[in-house]
């Protein structure tokens, strides 16, 4: 604001939105790159560290001296003292005591005279100039460091195992009708409530706002038993996406129609005036002039109705079923969190997926979404 | 392949039934009572006619799914709040005494109080201070869209990803978890946070706090811009600092948006459920009310008669925030 622009407080305010940036943007960042990274090294370290190198400490028991091989005259067991071909020793020992207490490509003195030497890439070689013996190989501690990795497998792997594709078509086959049939309907509800003149219109307003507040909880059990009653009756199954669209439908109804009410009032008479004169009917008028002109609005309840019903878990727990044909996103990643809760590469990755429509909405759509949330809630802000 | 096919065709289905009903009524209502080509007296009757049908046309699947879906179960569930677990034999407050008496439900109650004291409170503080912030500078709305973003998140994505947050490694090894790796930075030990009873629930809040800040920050940030700057002007030129102006100038003019982003919030803290299923399922004593009733509807082939019981509880929370809203409305309609 005016004066303070110029305040020597400035720099605090800048470090201050940053602080608050980075902690709501962090948890997601984290998300993403964890998403990304290879799945050993998602489980062992943080994903802050995902850009440098990660060390590991273990140790590698060296085969027993039935193993060892005569070469030139000396007695030989070698091997690789890495599990996998990642990473590079950087260090080993041969005691606990000391684990680090030689580079690689050094070689150390055994007690029983042999000669132990690991290079770089993990291979090792124990050279004795007489037949080794003993029942048990000799112990190798190392460091090694890997490189950081990055890799779509996890992706991947979700997309072809976990069903989470699948989820993918059904989240779009409930979101999708879910957001144009309600507007629709609100649409022709809302110019009727703005524009129309009837007995009762005013209640019937009230009725709207007041409906406005009630937790979607309620419904369940009473429209779980209607839909239970229907299914049987009509002889078809009680959970379709028939049933999830209307439900989503009603539920959404009231804010849309509070929504599209607002902005419908708003528009100039004489439009509607002239046009009526020029013999109109009111679903001309409609039709041709109203849902034209309140594309902004229609456009930002659009959005919402969609992130809403692309990220809603209960109403879709409740109203379809939970095989693999009717799973949705959402319900699908509870499932995960339950049977694979430890699977870290699963799970940040199908979450990543479940996200990803909803970001790429937001991100496209924001101005429109903001516009929307303002109509509804503060008049003239 | 098939399931994409079977989706496209549904969708289509569906959405064109609902188109097919508006034009379809219409057309018929326009056939049945034509207004042109007729003569004088004979098209102003069936005008009167088409006018006083219309808007029952229009309003007709609006009305049909608001009364099944939301006015219906409101009647339905009080009703089902007063029988047993089948909705068959009538038992009085029976379902109300056992909710007062069970220690799962007080542990919900008590619970929720603490999301409704806490977290419309954080949500809109934090939204108010990042809205009179970012203002300020010139990347203001690269911070806002930033901090808006979890919006668009599932409570169910954003469950994952705190849950990653919080993850617990035992001592000794490193921590993956943001929390514990910086506790342990600071020379604390790791602590399994989402298991500590009480205090746990604080760190599922933060979850709702995180989405929800944005929501309050646009909403607010709108109305700062709103006030009048010649009264800013005159608070600075009569001497008053930045601190002043904001608490005294500022927040008393944006009071009643304030209101409603508050109110807003608590309506959604009554109804939130995903994040505690996702993330204890009511264990750890971390229960609240919307996850125990979707427990009892279907925890143990479901007892329809207790699950309405704790419905009704919700409804009744939400009542004096309905009430308010209906007067503010009429209010605002004053002029139509």
């Amino acid at each position: 604001m005016i004066g303070a622009a110029r305040s020597p407080l400035m720099w605090v305010v800048h470090l201050s939105v940053l602080l608050l940036v980075l902690i709501w943007t962090l948890p997601t960042a984290g998300l993403l790159i964890s998403s990304l990274r290879d799945k050993d090294q998602l489980a062992v370290s943080g994903w802050w560290t995902a850009l440098s190198s990660s060390t590991r400490n273990d140790v590698f028991r060296a085969p027993t001296a039935e193993a060892q091989v005569e070469r030139d005259g000396k007695f030989v067991i070698s091997g690789n003292v890495r599990d996998s071909d990642a990473g590079t020793i950087s260090a080993f020992g041969i005691s606990s005591r000391e684990p680090v207490a030689f580079k690689a490509g050094e070689t150390a003195d055994l007690s029983d005279g042999a000669k132990l030497t690991v290079q770089a890439d993990g291979s090792f070689e124990i050279v004795s100039d007489t037949s080794m013996e003993g029942a048990r190989g000799q112990r190798i501690f190392f460091t090694a460091s890997t490189p950081p990795r990055f890799t779509l497998d996890n992706y991947r792997e979700v997309m072809n195992a976990s069903g989470i594709g699948a989820s993918f078509i059904n989240s779009l086959t409930v979101a999708i009708p879910s957001t144009i049939i309600p507007i629709l309907i609100a649409a022709f509800a809302a110019y009727a409530l703005a524009w129309m003149e009837f007995p009762g219109r005013s209640l019937l307003i009230a009725v709207v706002v007041g409906l406005l507040v009630v937790p979607l909880q309620m419904s369940l059990i009473p429209l779980l038993k209607l839909y239970n009653g229907v299914g049987g009756f009509l002889g078809v199954p009680a959970k379709t996406y028939m049933g999830i669209w209307l439900a989503h439908t009603g539920f959404g109804l009231p804010l849309a129609i509070y929504l599209l009410r607002n902005y419908m009032a708003g528009l100039p008479r004489e439009i509607m005036e002239s046009a009526r004169v020029d013999g109109a009917s009111d679903f001309d008028i409609f039709v041709k002039i109203i849902l034209p002109l309140s594309f902004p609005a229609l456009a930002s309840f659009a959005i919402f109705q969609f992130l809403w019903t692309w990220n809603d878990l209960l109403v879709a727990m409740v109203f379809l079923g939970t095989g693999n044909n009717e799973l949705v996103l959402t319900g699908r990643l509870v499932n995960l969190l339950g049977s694979r809760g430890g699977n870290w590469e699963i799970l940040t990755a199908s979450a990543f997926i479940t996200i990803i429509v909803p970001l790429i909405v937001f991100f496209s759509l924001q101005r429109y979404l903001v516009r929307g949330l303002l109509a509804g809630s503060v008049k003239g802000g | 392949m098939q399931q994409l096919f079977y989706a496209i065709l549904t969708m289509a289905a569906g959405v064109l039934a609902c188109v097919a009903y508006f034009f379809g009524t219409n057309w018929i209502l326009d056939k049945i009572f034509p207004s042109k080509g007729l003569s004088g007296a004979q098209a102003s009757k069936n005008l009167r006619i088409t006018n006083a049908i219309r808007p029952w046309l229009f309003l007709g699947p609006a009305l049909f799914a608001l009364t099944v879906y939301l006015v219906y179960p409101v009647i339905e569930s009080v009703w089902l709040a007063f029988h047993d677990k089948s909705g068959q034999e009538f038992v009085g407050f029976r379902n109300f005494i056992w909710m007062v008496n069970d220690g799962e439900f007080r542990q919900s109650i008590f619970n929720n109080f603490l999301w409704l004291l806490v977290v419309p409170a954080a949500a809109t503080f934090f939204g108010l201070i990042i809205a009179a912030l970012t203002d300020r500078i010139w990347w203001g709305n690269i911070a806002k869209t930033l901090i808006f973003m979890p919006m668009a998140i599932s409570f169910v994505g954003a469950s994952v990803i705190w849950k990653f947050i919080y993850d617990y490694r035992a001592e000794g090894s490193e921590q993956i978890g943001l929390l514990n790796a910086i506790v342990v930075a600071f020379g604390g030990a790791p602590e399994a946070w989402i298991t500590i009873p009480f205090w746990n629930n604080f760190f599922l809040m933060v979850i709702l706090i995180w989405i929800q800040t944005g929501f309050a920050m646009v909403i607010l940030s709108a109305a700062l811009r709103g006030i009048p700057e010649e009264t800013l002007e005159a608070a600075v030129i009569d001497g008053a600092n930045g601190l002043q102006i904001f608490f005294k100038i500022m927040i008393p003019q944006i009071w009643g948006t304030i209101a409603v982003v508050w109110t807003t919030i608590t309506i959604l803290v009554l109804k939130v459920f995903d994040i505690v299923l996702a993330m204890t399922n009511g264990q750890w004593q971390s229960q609240v009310l919307a996850n125990l009733m979707f427990d009892w509807m279907f925890r143990g082939g479901g007892d329809f008669g207790r699950g309405a019981a704790i419905a009704v509880t919700i409804m009744v929370l939400v009542i004096p925030i309905m009430v308010w809203n209906i007067r503010n409305a009429r209010k605002e309609m004053g002029g139509h």
